[in-house]
């Protein structure tokens, strides 16, 4: 990327890409929107928690809210919603003032969060996540309570409706890559640099003249973004959306995503969602249908225990020993995500 | 890599083979000889999991009845467990059909479930979800789905005779209603003003939230002029509630809601038990009923079950799980087990029964695919040495508007806090 000759990262990464353009074809339906897709759609939804604690070292346990602050404002404004609250207004004005009430929610908690770390970040944004969780259960007038609101389509793309499993799959994904490129980029932008700064040593960027605080709100505000996107898709996934969808249990979901696949890249919430789609769909067939969920917290355990680091962790150990060979100096500098393991900053 | 490809290669023959199969030879004798798919959708994790495991156990107790067929063919369960939350059971009902290729779904329990799951039916051309326990109104009343069919009936029918009861029988013209504030609580007390105001009943309705531990300010605005209470609390909110107005001295005699006289509630210990001997509340079954076909049910669930950690009598999602199963097997009998062109003729099947439930009541189902049938007014006695629902009365043929026509019913709107279907007669 950074002019000339492409990096073995990026001629990988598009490579990548072109394989899951490709895989619907090898695969059965229920794969590419069950697994697959769904994997994509709440690992973005994960990947916006990982930007947050790689690059600026703030576990936050809000990102399903602000998913479910752009899926419950997409459900109160499109067509055809039950009930329809609002109503009316297309897809086309709805997505984008989503995508913005997202944002405004993850600048709110941003601001709200602003002078809080480690623990207390994750004890505030766990509160303002249940809040968040108890209104929507509450509140008949907007978000119509225990039920919430059904019969959220998506839009039709190219005359299709969105639930066919090829467009969605392929909305999953190219909104997955988008994102995941925007957030390599936003991270070796200045921006970034200065984020990665306040994670490794706040006092000393603000020394230098940052403002500290206002990056922080601001890297809440793009994580509200991309959480949004998630959310959004996941609402369409869902056909609607309910307090269930951002309650407590979908809340340490995306955190168990990002640990199991690994906090110190952004793939690593994709991978992690993926193991974890997989396992929460077939560990019934696997293990006894009244407690499979032991055998989800077993593998959980059992990859935190070996590796730390999640999935991620456990592949790039597995390439050292490859990589140390033919390291040939300058490539390493631009390549910022070998950033020390979050458990070490404290 | 390689496995997927041979995944795919097999599906493609499978596909392929049950295509040439069913175009070319259209012999029933093949299709039959396969045996009927069967999902069940249950909550076998979360707050209701103790019911989803009935509801589990009586339909395996009627399979075991029948040897595991129908219409000449095998019936195999794939078994699925949700907990309670619309987008956990959408997910897993997409296993279901699109993974373990299922011709039908018996499920799901609740009613945040059954209204995703009435959506996503919609997009199953050729396959049939029969709703397990879920209670929603909405679910069928509002944008009803022609392959989901509802064989039990819904919160607001399950209130069916109890306002006239408090009303004419009792002659009470004030009450206090004290509910949960969410869906369910909602639909039971629109049922139940909807009867008790018409009949000329006056209501002061007292919310609090799901998980409520102290009642004080709710007993202490229950006003002096209410001569009953009726309790739409279930769980611990009932018990916690029960009790401390036990403690605070108080006796107006009770109405309960169809989950409040529950063996949860009546087999707890504590000063509550005193105050509801003689609750009298409505719902589709009862524990004691002198119906030879319920006396006979009940005795084989207990035999069957009470070893295996069944409960003293089945549940209300037990018995909707049955009852749902029945249809499915009766409608199979019916079309001899042939579900072929996208399931018309068993879906016509369905639509078109007319049986006894195990409670005698007689069940067929409305324009909307819900299920029209009995509800029956029970009364807390102590029968075998522990407190049990009796039934005394019974209000024929409920459908899902309580008899007022369905333009008119729809037009009252979804019940919630602010529209409690109080509303006189005109």
């Amino acid at each position: 990327m950074s002019g000339g000759r492409p990096s073995p990262a990026a001629l990988a990464s598009v490579a990548l890409l072109a394989a899951l353009a490709l895989l619907p074809l090898l695969i059965p339906p229920f794969w590419t929107a069950n697994i697959f897709g769904r994997a994509f759609v709440y690992g973005i939804v994960a990947m916006s928690l990982t930007f947050l604690a790689t690059y600026g070292g703030f576990v936050s346990l809000a990102q399903t809210m602000m998913g479910g602050v752009a899926g419950y404002v997409a459900a109160v404004l499109v067509p055809d919603s039950v009930p329809s609250l609002v109503g009316g207004v297309p897809y086309a004005a709805a997505i984008p003032v989503a995508l913005l009430a997202a944002t405004a929610s993850g600048l709110l908690v941003g601001a709200v969060a602003v002078r809080t770390q480690g623990i207390y970040l994750l004890m505030i944004t766990l509160a303002l996540a249940v809040g968040f969780h108890l209104f929507a259960q509450a509140n008949i007038a907007w978000f119509n309570g225990y039920e919430g609101i059904r019969n959220v389509v998506g839009p039709e793309v190219f005359g299709l409706p969105f639930r066919n499993t090829f467009v969605f799959y392929y909305a999953a994904l190219g909104s997955a890559a988008l994102l995941y490129a925007l957030v390599l980029y936003v991270v070796r932008t200045p921006f970034g640099l200065v984020l990665q700064g306040i994670r490794d040593n706040p006092r000393r960027v603000s020394a230098l003249g940052y403002d500290a605080a206002l990056h922080r709100i601001a890297a809440f505000g793009l994580a509200g973004f991309i959480a949004g996107c998630g959310g959004l898709l996941v609402t369409f996934y869902n056909i609607g959306i309910s307090p269930g969808s951002i309650g407590l249990g979908p809340t340490v979901n995306v955190l168990v995503m990002c640990v199991i696949g690994g906090l110190g890249h952004p793939i690593g919430a994709f991978v992690g969602a993926l193991v974890f789609t997989l396992f929460d769909t077939f560990a019934a067939d696997i293990y006894d249908r009244d407690r499979f969920n032991t055998l989800v917290g077993a593998v959980f355990l059992l990859i935190v225990l070996v590796s730390p680091d999640g999935v991620l962790g456990l592949a790039k150990r597995a390439v050292a020993p490859l990589r140390g060979r033919r390291r040939v100096g300058p490539a390493a500098g631009a390549a910022p995500n070998t950033g020390a393991p979050l458990a070490a900053e404290e | 890599m390689d496995l997927r490809i041979h995944r795919r290669a097999l599906l493609l023959g499978a596909t392929g083979a049950a295509a040439t199969a069913t175009a070319g030879l259209k012999a029933p004798a093949v299709a039959q000889n396969a045996p009927v798919r069967l999902g069940w959708l249950a909550t076998l994790e979360g707050p209701f999991a103790t019911g989803g495991q009935d509801g589990f156990r009586c339909m395996q107790m009627l399979l075991e009845q029948h040897n595991n067929q129908a219409g000449g063919r095998r019936i195999e369960v794939v078994r699925e467990s949700s907990n309670a939350q619309a987008d956990v059971a959408l997910a897993r009902a997409r296993k279901l059909a699109e993974q373990d290729r299922v011709d039908m779904i018996i499920g799901p329990l609740s009613g945040a479930e059954g209204i995703a799951l009435r959506d996503y039916s919609r997009t199953l051309a050729g396959k049939t979800i029969v709703n397990g326990s879920s209670g929603a109104s909405d679910t069928t009343l509002r944008n009803a789905s022609p392959n989901f069919f509802r064989f039990s009936t819904d919160g607001v029918q399950w209130m069916a005779g109890l306002g006239n009861h408090v009303r004419r029988t009792m002659n009470v013209e004030e009450v206090a209603v004290l509910a949960g504030d969410y869906a369910f609580p909602y639909a039971q007390v629109f049922g139940f003003s909807l009867e008790f105001c018409r009949a000329g009943g006056r209501a002061t309705y007292l919310f609090s939230p799901l998980g409520t531990t102290d009642f004080s300010s709710i007993i202490a605005r229950i006003p002096r002029s209410a001569g009953a209470l009726v309790v739409v609390h279930g769980g611990t909110d009932g018990l916690a509630f029960m009790t401390q107005y036990a403690q605070a001295g108080g006796n107006l005699p009770l109405l309960g809601g169809s989950v409040m006289a529950d063996q949860t509630m009546l087999s707890a210990r504590g000063p509550h038990r005193r105050i509801m001997m003689g609750m009298v509340s409505a719902g589709p079954l009862a524990d004691v009923h002198e119906e030879p076909s319920w006396k006979e049910f009940v005795a084989r669930y207990r035999s069957r079950w009470l070893n295996e950690g069944g409960f003293q009598s089945p549940s209300i999602h037990g018995f909707n799980y049955y009852t749902a199963q029945q249809a499915v097997l009766m409608a199979l009998e019916q079309v001899r087990g042939d579900l072929s062109g996208d399931q018309k003729a068993f879906q016509a099947a369905l639509a078109g029964l007319r049986f006894k439930n195990v409670m005698g009541a007689d069940l067929h189902l409305d324009h909307n695919r819900q299920a029209v049938s009995d509800i029956f007014l029970n009364r807390i006695e102590e029968r075998d040495g522990r407190a049990q629902t009796v039934t005394f009365g019974r209000t024929p043929q409920v459908n899902q508007t309580l008899g007022v026509p369905e333009a008119q019913f729809l037009a009252l709107g979804a019940p919630s806090r602010d529209n409690t279907g109080c509303v006189a007669a005109s």
